[in-house]
């Protein structure tokens, strides 16, 4: 752990422990945007870690922004932090200014395109992308699409857009974003290490680093819950079969926090596309077991809306499913394997 | 609480470079040997294999120089281990030795001792056994039975030693024997013994398992006489010794890697252009594969770099022997094709035999629900 990625850890623990109180994801529940929040997170530098010093970033690596996409999940952080990481990387990484404030991505769905037209001088933006998180709340948003042979960066105000809004199971705004004809506020061809589908890809990656703290809190949080509450005249986790059931849950966490970590290892090196697959699939298969473990250990009240358990496991349940689910990830994954050939697979694992 | 931590890094540009060494010598070594045999992964047993394998350098190679070993990494070390059992090499002659009877004599054992057996050990020549569980001793560890009385110049053994891998086999074996006893503290009065396999006295009959098999033996001592420069550390250290021994043989390669051969069978059996199902079932397990050698190498590298990760040893066992175990049912579930013994396809085959061995993933070095137990210590709840 370099000293960069202690600090962050540092800050973004204190800053998410002070202020994601369970009042400040109640009220994002009901639509309320937690604009001091983001303030505080944006001026922190956790936004842009990957945006060079030069523009203002704080010049880091996927590494480091592991460390605030994972503490963003494990304090269920209602705010589109990865979504802004991810798109100023794509902007700055394409030669693009990065406008401050919140940003988003689009597309989202693995099959879902959107059109980047040359208008005289200026890029058109068509289409429609579904789902797109924070969609209504975020100031741009970060398009990359295939245009004249090219893969392209664009980016659009946000107002220039028609939303319509929608929401994940933890009320998280999920929105369809209507473009026709819209200019953009700039684009770009995709700089190196930009791939073709890159928002559905990194999008899957930051997922899988924010289930992965999502985890963390899960297994903390069940732990605790099991030393503290008394059943038949002693702590319901000195019964065999809970401490069973918790070593369960500490396994998938360790392997989703291995997987993402590994993932945004690759990151670094240069093309992540199968660690990305492997994280998504091995960390949304996690969030799922992992849910359903603390739920039975925290018995009826981890099922009411009052205890907090169920802000991080109502996103667990989204976040799987979003930027592929694992049958999407493994489907991808499995015919990438295939193609290569049994004899190929070990070289592969072990190159990589 | 205490969490896990999965530092990640990368292996050092000498182990990387040991790695292609190791290939060119297995694609000679192994040639065309079949995926069921391959499938026995670290239950392949040939002295000659092994004796090889001791002379390139390839036994004890941690230890220091003065006793055979080749002062080598750790990572080297897993470099190595990595790439036979994902060959499917057998190595089952000098594994035990290698892993845990060795390291075992280097922290424990008398000068004597580790002059005597670590340079044989590692050239490959002595193999070794692991005498732990009794008749009404498994997962009770502390329950153990067997006795070592003293006499005159070292110990009379009286008692039976089951479930004794290769004990057959081996040369020696590694006895963990009861010196006395006190109800109160079962733990106490546990010795461990270097015990040769050829002592008058000892009778070993083949415990056949459900394949019809015979690795494991039950071993009986009648009066053997155990001479005391072979009893290893103090008298009633054993309990502690145990539990260091076991701790070696958590989070090595051989934890996840045991039905690779199945994976690498489905991956041929479904080809180059599979369908949708196919290809996530495959694309599943190469996930869980994949994440499985990060979290093994990453206790390697703790290890590497002196530390004590053995909270994150027992979890990687207790994640890998699930999956390992998991794969036989999901080609099952996947493919629907009849396993075999000695007939039908390589995958057949591979899935008969792996099928008939699976049981045994989540029982061997300590049962699944013991290791659950060590993890759940390590949650703050014991």
């Amino acid at each position: 752990m370099n000293e960069l990625r202690t600090i962050l850890g540092d800050v973004v623990t204190r800053l998410f422990t002070e202020r994601v109180t369970k009042d400040l994801l109640e009220s994002a529940e009901t639509g309320a945007w937690p604009d001091a929040l983001w303030h505080a997170v944006e001026e922190n530098g956790l936004t842009w870690p990957l945006v060079p010093e030069s523009k203002g970033g704080a010049g880091g690596t996927w590494a480091d922004a592991f460390v605030v996409a994972r503490a963003a999940g494990r304090h269920a952080v209602p705010l589109p932090i990865v979504e802004t990481m991810v798109g100023s990387w794509l902007l700055s990484a394409s030669g693009l200014d990065v406008p401050s404030g919140p940003l988003t991505l689009a597309p989202v769905h693995r099959d879902e395109r959107l059109r980047l037209a040359r208008a005289g001088n200026a890029w058109r933006l068509s289409g429609a992308a579904a789902r797109v998180p924070w969609g209504r709340a975020a100031g741009h948003v970060v398009v990359v699409t295939e245009a004249d042979g090219r893969t392209m960066v664009a980016l659009a105000a946000r107002g220039a857009v028609e939303v319509k809004a929608d929401q994940n199971l933890a009320r998280e705004p999920r929105d369809t974003l209507v473009f026709e004809q819209t200019p953009v506020v700039a684009a770009a061809p995709a700089g190196r290490g930009v791939p073709p589908q890159a928002t559905f890809l990194y999008g899957a990656l930051a997922r899988s680093a924010q289930m992965a703290g999502g985890l963390d809190y899960l297994l903390r949080q069940a732990s605790q819950y099991a030393t503290e509450r008394r059943q038949f005249g002693k702590p319901i986790g000195s019964f065999q079969v809970i401490q069973q059931n918790l070593a369960v849950l500490a396994g998938h966490t360790a392997a989703a926090g291995t997987a993402a970590a590994n993932a945004f290892g690759a990151a670094d090196r240069g093309d992540a596309a199968f660690e990305i697959a492997v994280a998504k699939v091995r960390v949304g298969e996690a969030a799922g077991l992992g849910a359903s473990i603390a739920h039975q250990v925290h018995g009826a009240i981890g099922f009411t809306y009052e205890h907090a358990l169920q802000f991080t496991t109502r996103r667990l349940w989204s976040w799987r499913a979003e930027f592929g689910s694992e049958s999407d990830w493994a489907v991808e994954l499995g015919r990438s394997v295939a193609e290569r050939g049994a004899d190929a697979l070990w070289p592969h694992l072990t190159s990589r | 609480m205490q969490t896990f931590r999965f530092e990640l890094g990368e292996l050092p540009p000498e182990a990387e470079a040991l790695r292609a060494e190791v290939r060119a010598f297995l694609r000679q070594e192994l040639g065309d040997t079949p995926p069921v045999l391959r499938a026995h992964s670290w239950g392949g047993f040939d002295r000659e294999f092994s004796k090889k394998m001791g002379a390139r350098g390839w036994i004890a190679m941690t230890w220091p120089k003065r006793y055979g070993g080749h002062e080598r990494s750790a990572l080297e070390r897993y470099v190595v281990l990595e790439e036979m059992l994902a060959a499917g090499a057998p190595v089952s002659a000098h594994w035990i030795a290698d892993r845990q009877s060795g390291p075992l004599l280097l922290r424990f054992g008398t000068e004597a001792q580790r002059q005597k057996f670590l340079p044989a050990i590692a050239r490959g020549e002595l193999s070794f056994a692991i005498g732990m569980s009794e008749p009404d001793s498994g997962s009770d560890l502390a329950s153990l039975r067997t006795r070592a009385e003293r006499v005159d110049g070292g110990y009379k053994v009286n008692g039976t030693k089951v479930w004794t891998s290769n004990a057959h086999l081996a040369d020696y074996m590694i006895a963990t024997l009861r010196t006395s006893y006190d109800p109160a503290k079962k733990h106490e009065g546990l010795t461990q013994f270097l015990v040769d396999t050829k002592l008058p006295g000892i009778t070993m009959s083949p415990i056949i398992d459900l394949a019809g098999s015979h690795h494991f033996n039950m071993v009986v001592f009648e009066d053997v006489f155990v001479p005391e420069e072979m009893r290893v550390g103090e008298e009633g250290a054993g309990w502690k010794q145990v539990t260091t021994e076991l701790a070696f043989e958590r989070s090595g390669p051989e934890r996840y890697l045991s039905s690779f051969a199945l994976i690498l069978e489905l991956i041929r059996e479904v080809g180059k252009n599979p369908s949708e199902r196919a290809a996530a079932t495959v694309g599943r397990l190469v996930a869980h594969l994949a994440t499985l050698r990060q979290m093994s190498l990453s206790v390697a590298l703790m290890l590497q770099a002196g530390e004590n990760p053995n909270l994150e040893a027992a979890v990687v066992k207790d994640v890998g022997t699930t999956f390992e175990q998991e794969v036989p049912e999901i080609v099952h579930a996947s493919l629907g094709v009849e396993p075999t013994i000695d007939s039908g396809s390589d995958l057949q085959q591979v899935l008969g035999f792996l099928m008939q061995r699976a049981p045994s993933f989540s029982l061997r070095g300590g049962t699944r629900e013991i290791l659950r137990g060590i993890i759940a210590r390590g949650l703050g709840l014991r």
